[in-house]
């Protein structure tokens, strides 16, 4: 199969296959990898384990000893030749509820400094948009968000904080994302959310799936 | 049936065969570095294959039987002594309450496998027993073990002490090597690289850097070139995904790798010789090539390396009655 044109499917090893469908981030194409996904999981394929979306491809790892590359190449494509991703796919909104600013959202004023807004515009802005969530990765629960407004774009921090607590909410260049657990970070932190983005006792164990869509709302308390 | 660690090693953790299902929330799979030592050490004390084991890394820990135990020790890098005495690895063992369970490092390998006949009762966590370090779950409470932690047996059974003396013969254990050639598979982002860059990869030796760890070994050797850059539109990862990252340093993903990343794959090392590599010691004195094979090529030699192993079942070793202590 050539290279260059989409999607093609490659091996990954000896026990995956990737079916990559562009090499950019955006939605139209992330919306593709989330369709077939989604195929891919409801066909339940003989020896397939699971099935990782990321931005732009799909990675299906698969058990040697239940199937062999061939098999599953050619039932993937069968697969994808079927799979209609024009269609716009229902997908979950979850909001998240935002304490910004403070001491847990301690760079905000220097977001706002940096992009010459105010602290309230800055907050209108992050609420203010519809995120998706393109793929999850980096530690458990963390989402990838696509749509954030490029007027709030901060660069990370020059020396990461050595402990950024769970449930920040930071931007990092044109990101914005949530830190599901405690670790170190260089994201710029606006808030934080008192909602449990990760928690290994549950299951499913993160409040967020890829493809889900993403809305903050401002909030003064806690009590949510 | 159950075993007391009386002094802790330093990588001492309960580990099985991985967390499936829950990579797309960026949880990594863990579970035991050494796959094939595990599946033996399982089978030698009748558990599944995938049942938890007690994997040791780096500094093995002491332990006592609590109770008449029937354990069997796998992988490379120590020696096993019961009540000071050498016992054979690759061998089911009778262990009386109260004998002492002791390992001496050697200078090659890393990681040894103990399996409790019945496997390691621990509590899973997202459908597995495998320890996730980094995140703190799974395992023993999510941790190392530590000096007073009681392992027990999951479904022990009186009728198992009988599989003593089961064995692994020589010649179907891995051939661990100091100088391994690992076979790898090709891409899937080989395009990265010119034909300079993948000859460099396939025609040097490198050495695992003391910087690595369950989650990765660098390796140290020749630069591999880019052609384009080394930063990709980050995509999902496997054990023995073979990143190379702008200083051209291989790293390469192993067990609790995370589900992710944004490095250009050369290449992905084949399940049959992923343990021959995890047995490297990080920092130690393994020179590792690595030399290209089909995908097909790759499953049939795993396949055949596993039906291989289907003989150990019933193959009642005639000195049995020389490990039962």
């Amino acid at each position: 199969m050539a290279e260059g044109q989409f999607p093609f499917f490659k091996p990954v090893g000896d026990s995956a296959i990737v079916v990559v469908f562009g090499e950019q981030i955006e939605l139209a194409l992330n919306r593709r990898v989330h369709a077939f996904d989604r195929e891919v999981q409801r066909r339940q394929l003989p020896g397939v384990i699971e099935t990782v979306p990321a931005y732009c491809s799909l990675l299906v790892h698969y058990n040697l000893l239940e199937t062999d590359y061939t098999t599953l190449l050619t039932q993937l494509q069968h697969l994808l030749a079927l799979c209609d991703d024009a269609k716009e796919l229902p997908s979950r909104l979850v909001e998240i509820p935002v304490i910004y600013g403070g001491e847990r959202g301690a760079d905000l004023p220097f977001v706002a400094q940096h992009n010459h807004l105010s602290v309230e515009e800055v907050i209108a802005l992050h609420s203010g948009a519809e995120y998706t969530v393109f793929m999850m990765g980096f530690t458990p629960g963390f989402p990838y968000l696509g749509g954030m407004n490029p007027a709030i774009a901060t660069p990370r921090l020059e020396t990461p904080r050595i402990h950024v607590p769970a449930g920040s909410v930071g931007i990092a260049g044109s990101q914005t994302g949530v830190y599901p657990v405690d670790s170190p970070g260089g994201w710029r932190l606006i808030g934080y959310t008192p909602l449990k983005l990760f928690d290994p006792t549950l299951n499913p164990p993160c409040l967020l799936t890829p493809g889900d869509r993403v809305r903050f709302v401002p909030v003064v308390t806690e009590d949510v | 049936m159950c075993l007391q660690i009386t002094q802790p090693g330093f990588l001492a953790t309960v580990q099985d065969g991985g967390r499936f299902g829950y990579q797309r929330f960026g949880i990594p799979v863990a579970g035991a570095m050494d796959t094939f030592a595990m599946r033996v050490a399982n089978r030698l004390v009748g558990n599944a294959d995938d049942a938890a084991v007690l994997e040791i890394g780096i500094q093995a820990p002491v332990l006592v039987a609590l109770q008449d135990c029937l354990i069997a020790v796998t992988g490379s890098g120590f020696d096993l002594f019961i009540r000071g005495e050498p016992a054979p690895l690759w061998t089911a063992l009778v262990v009386r309450s109260g004998w002492e369970i002791a390992f001496h490092r050697q200078p090659f390998g890393c990681w040894i496998y103990l399996a409790l006949a019945g496997g390691i009762a621990v509590e899973p966590v997202l459908g597995s027993r495998s320890t996730y370090l980094r995140g703190g779950f799974g395992g023993f409470e999510g941790r190392t073990l530590q000096a007073g932690d009681v392992l027990y047996s999951l479904h022990p059974s009186s009728l198992a002490l009988t599989l003593a003396g089961r064995r692994l013969p020589e010649h179907k254990r891995p051939a661990y090597s100091v100088t391994p050639l690992i076979e790898v598979v090709l891409g899937p982002q080989q395009e990265y690289f010119d034909a300079q860059g993948i000859t460099t990869f396939l025609s040097s030796e490198y050495l695992v850097s003391a910087a690595s760890d369950r989650m990765g070994y660098r390796l140290q050797g020749a630069a591999v070139a880019h052609s384009r850059g080394a930063d990709i539109v980050t995509d999902g990862l496997v054990a023995g995904a073979v990143q190379v990252p702008s200083s051209g340093q291989p790293i390469i993903m192993m067990r609790e790798c995370p589900t992710s990343g944004g490095y250009a794959k050369i290449a992905v090392v084949v399940s049959a010789d992923l343990p021959l590599l995890a047995q490297c010691v990080p920092g130690g004195d393994a020179r590792i090539r690595f030399t290209p094979t089909s995908v097909e090529a790759a499953q049939a030699r795993y396949r055949q390396m596993l039906q291989c192993l289907g003989a150990i079942e019933n193959a009642e070793d005639e000195d049995a009655g020389i490990y039962a202590f």
